[in-house]
C-alpha cells in the first residue's frame, strides 16, 4: 500500500460504515414499498469518505462492467452528485438499478480493501451507486446522450430486460435506428415481473424505459418474436442485425407427486402475477392471487427470498424458506437474506420436500419434508446434501412456491433452427461478441449464461453492442 | 392498443368481435389463440382465434360472458380499443386429409372448434359437425357451420332445437350408422370433453381436446397453465392447447379451474 493511502487511512478509519435507513421489519413486512429509504447527502457524503481512493483498486476488478468506483466515490465526497452518476454511466447505463441489486459482496465490496483487513467493512459501493442514480434523476438532471449521425443501419431487440436495454441504448448512441421488441405488456424483464416493488421500485424500471424512449429507440411491447414473427422474417423485414436477449424464463417444478394442486405455484408465476399484474392490489386490479396464511418457498436464491417475502406482504402469518443445503450456502444476495431474517422469515433448511399433500378439493395441505445432512463436497464444491433415514416430517402449509431455477424459453431456437443451443437450452454465442451460430445474430444475458444477474447481463450487451457496431460498419 | 372494427352479439351472453392485429390477422393458424387485457388494471385472459382477414388486418374472436373480464369486454364498442393484444400463441392445430373428420362443438367451444373445422374441410377430409348447447338461443355459428361442413347436425339439451340430447348422444349414432371417423375433434365445457374421450377410448378412435386452464403470460413463463396429460405436466399455452383426449387428466384441470373462484365471484360482485 502507497504511503499517501496510509495516511488517508489513519485520518479517516473512525468513520464507521453508514447504514441506510430503511422501514423497520415489523411495519414493512405488511407492505410492497421500498425497504431502504436511500442515503441523506450528508450520509453519503460520509460514506463516500470512507474510501482509500486506493491507485490499484481492486473494487473495479471485481466489478463486471469495471465502473470507475474511486472516480465517482470521489465526486460524491465533493458534493459533485449528478457529476457521480454521469461518472457510473460511462460503464454501466443502469445505476439506480444495480445499486439495488447487484450482489456487490462478490463484487465491488467483496474486493475492497476496507473489508479485507477483517476488522472494518467494506465501502458501500452499492448504496453510493444508487444514492448518486437516484439524485440525478429526483433532480431531473438525466439528459440524453449525444447520439451519433444516422447510419442508417436497423437492428431488432428481442426481449427488454437488463440485456436488451442495454443492447439498445448502445447501438442507438452509434446511429443505429433500433427496435426492441417485448413479449410482455410491459418493459423491464425480470426488473418488472421477477424483482418484487419492495426491491425495486417499478417507476425507476419506468424511467429508465422512458430514457430509451427519449433517445428515439422504438419498443414494441405485446410483440413475441418465434410467434409474431420469426427472427428469419425479420431479416426480410428489412433488420441488419438481430440481438436476442430473451431471458431464462421458463420455470422449473420438482417433479414430486402433489405439484399439480391448487395452490402450488412457480415462483415465477407468483411473482407475475404479484408485480407485473399488481395482484397485490386486487381487487382494485383484476388478477387475483392466493393470499395464503402459511406459505413455504422451495428454493435459496434470490427469487426464493422475494418469494418468501412477498408471501408475507401478502398476509402470511407464517412463510417458510425449505431448502436442502445450509445457510452458508445460500445463493441469494446476504442483504436478502439478511432482510428475509429480520421480517421472521423462518429458514427450514437441511430440508428436502418429498410430496406436497392436498385435501379433499384439491388444495394444498401441507408438504412432506426430509431432512438432510451434509456429505462429501460435490461438483459444484459445495458439500452434497444426502438424506437422514427417518427423518420424515409434514410441514403444515396451504400455499407453495417453487423457485428452484429457471431454464431459457426455447421459443427462438425452436423456431429458428440455425440458432443452435447446449443441452441446457442456452443459446451458443461467441465468448465477447455474443455472435450466435446464426450469422448476424447475436446473443446475451441469461439465454446465454442460463440464470445470472443482472450486471452481467449488462455487461454481455454492451459487449454485443460492440460486435454488432462493428459488423454493420464494415 | 387493439381497435374493435366490429362487434356483434351472436347469442346470449356470447360476443363476436373484431379486431384490429395486422401481423396476428397474415399468421395464425387454427388451434391458436390470443392474450388480451381490457385496461391498465386489466387481466390478462386468453381466447381463441375464431377466423381472420389478412387483407383487412383483423381478427376474429368470440367470447362468453363468464367474469369480469369478459363482462369488460362485452360492454365495449365498434371503435374502441383494448390496451393490450398478444399473439398468435399455441401450437396450431396439426392438419392434414386423415379422411373422415368429426368436429365437435359445445356451447362457446364452437367459436374454438370454427377455425380447426374449416382447416380441416379445406385439406380434403369429409367433415361432419356436430354442435350443440343447452337451449337454442345459445348456438352460435350454425351458418357458418353449415357452410364449411359435409354434414351438420345440431342438438340441444332441452330439445329446443335439432336432435334432443347431447353431443355425444349424436356422436353414439352417427357411429352406429356405421360412420367410421378417423379423427374426432371435441371442444367445450369439460364434462363434455370427458364424456367424449371417455366414449372414444374403447373404439380406439384418435380423439383431440383443446385445453382451457388459467393463463397469465401465454409464453411458457409461469406455469399457472399447467395440466397433466399421459401423467407429465405439460404447459398448456406452448404444448396445447391441443392434446390426445385419451391421455388428458380431466379431474385435474377441473380442479385447477377452481383456484380463484372466491375471487372472481367478489371481482363480479363489485363490478356489478
Ligand atoms: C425474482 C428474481 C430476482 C432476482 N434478483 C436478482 C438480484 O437481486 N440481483 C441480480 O443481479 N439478479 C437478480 N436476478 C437475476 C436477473 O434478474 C437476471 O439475471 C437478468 O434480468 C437477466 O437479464 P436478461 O436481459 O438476460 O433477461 P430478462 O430480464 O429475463 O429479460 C428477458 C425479456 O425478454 C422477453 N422475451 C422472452 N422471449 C421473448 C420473445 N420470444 N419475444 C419477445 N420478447 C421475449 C421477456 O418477456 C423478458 O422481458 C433475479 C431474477 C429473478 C427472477
Ligand atoms: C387457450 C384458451 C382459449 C380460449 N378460448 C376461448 C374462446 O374462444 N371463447 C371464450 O369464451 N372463452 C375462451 N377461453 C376461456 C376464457 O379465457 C375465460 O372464459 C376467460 O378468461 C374468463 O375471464 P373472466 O374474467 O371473464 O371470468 P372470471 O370470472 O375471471 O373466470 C371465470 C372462469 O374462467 C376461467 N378463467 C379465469 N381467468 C382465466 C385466465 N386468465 N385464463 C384462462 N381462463 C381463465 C376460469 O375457469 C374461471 O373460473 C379460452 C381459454 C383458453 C385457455
Ligand atoms: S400461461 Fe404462463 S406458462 Fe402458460
Amino acid at each position: 500500500m502507497a504511503a499517501e493511502q496510509k495516511e488517508h487511512k489513519a485520518k479517516k478509519e473512525k468513520i464507521a460504515r453508514q447504514d441506510m435507513p430503511e422501514q423497520k421489519p415489523d411495519v414493512r413486512k405488511r407492505n410492497f414499498d421500498e425497504v431502504p429509504f436511500g442515503y441523506t447527502p450528508e450520509l453519503a457524503q460520509k460514506e463516500a469518505q470512507r474510501c482509500l481512493q486506493c491507485k490499484r483498486p481492486s473494487c473495479v476488478e471485481g466489478c463486471p462492467v469495471n465502473i470507475n468506483i474511486p472516480a465517482f466515490i470521489k465526486l460524491i465526497a465533493e458534493g459533485k452528485f449528478t457529476e457521480a452518476a454521469r461518472k457510473i454511466k460511462e460503464e454501466n447505463a443502469l445505476p439506480a438499478v444495480c445499486g439495488r441489486v447487484c450482489p456487490q459482496e462478490a463484487q465491488c465490496e467483496g474486493n475492497c480493501i476496507l473489508g479485507a483487513k477483517g476488522k472494518d467493512k467494506p465501502v458501500a459501493i452499492g448504496n453510493l451507486e444508487r444514492f448518486a442514480a437516484d439524485w440525478e434523476r429526483e433532480h431531473k438532471e438525466v439528459t440524453v446522450p449525444q447520439i451519433k449521425d444516422a447510419t442508417h443501419k436497423r437492428v431488432a431487440v428481442v426481449g427488454s430486460g437488463p440485456a436488451g436495454l442495454t443492447v439498445a441504448g448502445e447501438l442507438r448512441k452509434f446511429g443505429h435506428e433500433v427496435t426492441v421488441f417485448e413479449a410482455l405488456h410491459k418493459s423491464g424483464g425480470v426488473l418488472v415481473y421477477g424483482i418484487p416493488e419492495f426491491r425495486l421500485p417499478k417507476s425507476i424500471v419506468q424511467s429508465e424505459v422512458d430514457y430509451l424512449s427519449k433517445m428515439g429507440i422504438k419498443i414494441v411491447n405485446n410483440y413475441i418474436v418465434g410467434n409474431t414473427r420469426t427472427v428469419d422474417e425479420l431479416f426480410a423485414d428489412g433488420y441488419d442485425a438481430i440481438f436476442v436477449g430473451s431471458g431464462a424464463g421458463a420455470p422449473m417444478f420438482l417433479n414430486i407427486p402433489g405439484e399439480n394442486l391448487n395452490g402450488v405455484f412457480s415462483a415465477n408465476e407468483y411473482l407475475t402475477r404479484s408485480n407485473l399484474m399488481k395482484a397485490y392490489k386486487f381487487p382494485e386490479y383484476d388478477t387475483p392471487i392466493i393470499k395464503g396464511k402459511r406459505v413455504a418457498t422451495i428454493g435459496g436464491g434470490n427469487v426464493a427470498m422475494d418469494s418468501a417475502r412477498t408471501a408475507l406482504r401478502l398476509g402470511a402469518d407464517e412463510s417458510y424458506i425449505v431448502y436442502r443445503r445450509s445457510m452458508n450456502e445460500l445463493p441469494a444476495r446476504i442483504a436478502e437474506v439478511h432482510h428475509a431474517e429480520q421480517e421472521g422469515i423462518n429458514f427450514k433448511i437441511l430440508t428436502l420436500p418429498t410430496r406436497i399433500i392436498g385435501d379433499e378439493n384439491g388444495f394444498v395441505k401441507g408438504i412432506e419434508c426430509q431432512k438432510m445432512e451434509l456429505g462429501e463436497p460435490d461438483e459444484s464444491g459445495r458439500r452434497r446434501p444426502v438424506p437422514v433415514k427417518g427423518s420424515e416430517f409434514i410441514l403444515d402449509v396451504d400455499t407453495v412456491v417453487v423457485a428452484i431455477g429457471n431454464t431459457p424459453n426455447p421459443l427462438i431456437p425452436s423456431t429458428t433452427p440455425d440458432i443452435k443451443t447446449t443441452k441446457y437450452g442456452t443459446i451458443i454465442a461467441e465468448e465477447g461478441s455474443g455472435l450466435t451460430t446464426k450469422s448476424k445474430v447475436f446473443a446475451g444475458g441469461d439465454v446465454v449464461t442460463g440464470a445470472a444477474t443482472v450486471i452481467l447481463a449488462m455487461g454481455a450487451g454492451k459487449k454485443a453492442a460492440k460486435a454488432i457496431d462493428d459488423m454493420l460498419k464494415s | 392498443m387493439a381497435k374493435i372494427v366490429k362487434r356483434k352479439d351472436l347469442a346470449a351472453e356470447v360476443v363476436l368481435m373484431e379486431l384490429e392485429a395486422p401481423e396476428i390477422a397474415k399468421k395464425r393458424k387454427p388451434g391458436q389463440f390470443i392474450i388480451l387485457r381490457v385496461n391498465e388494471q386489466g387481466e390478462r385472459i386468453p381466447l381463441t382465434i375464431a377466423d381472420s382477414d389478412p387483407d383487412a388486418g383483423t381478427i376474429t374472436i368470440i367470447f362468453q360472458v363468464v367474469g369480469k373480464t369478459t363482462m369488460q369486454l362485452r360492454d365495449l364498442h365498434e371503435g374502441d380499443k383494448i390496451a393490450d393484444l398478444a399473439g398468435p400463441l399455441g401450437t396450431a392445430t396439426h392438419i392434414k386429409n386423415f379422411g373422415t373428420a368429426v368436429a365437435i362443438g359445445g356451447g362457446v367451444g364452437t367459436a374454438v372448434i370454427y377455425p380447426i373445422a374449416k382447416g380441416l374441410k379445406e385439406a380434403g377430409n369429409n367433415l361432419i359437425s356436430i354442435i350443440g348447447a343447452r337451449t337454442k338461443n345459445l348456438l352460435i355459428l350454425t351458418d357458418e357451420m353449415e357452410k364449411i361442413s359435409n354434414r351438420l347436425i345440431v342438438a340441444t339439451d332441452d330439445g329446443s332445437f335439432g336432435v334432443n340430447g347431447f353431443v355425444t348422444d349424436v356422436l353414439k349414432q352417427i357411429i352406429d350408422e356405421g360412420i367410421k371417423p378417423d379423427i374426432i375433434y371435441a371442444i367445450g365445457p369439460l364434462p363434455m370433453m370427458k364424456a367424449v374421450a371417455n366414449a372414444t377410448r374403447p373404439l380406439g378412435i384418435k380423439t383431440i381436446v383443446s385445453l382451457n386452464p388459467i393463463m397469465i403470460d401465454g409464453t411458457g413463463m409461469c406455469g399457472g397453465c399447467r395440466v397433466t396429460v399421459n401423467n407429465q405436466t405439460k404447459f398448456a399455452c406452448v404444448d396445447g392447447p391441443e392434446f390426445d383426449a385419451h391421455q388428458v387428466d380431466f379431474d385435474n384441470l377441473g380442479q385447477r379451474l377452481k383456484v380463484y373462484n372466491h375471487q372472481e365471484k367478489e371481482s363480479c360482485k363489485i363490478f356489478g
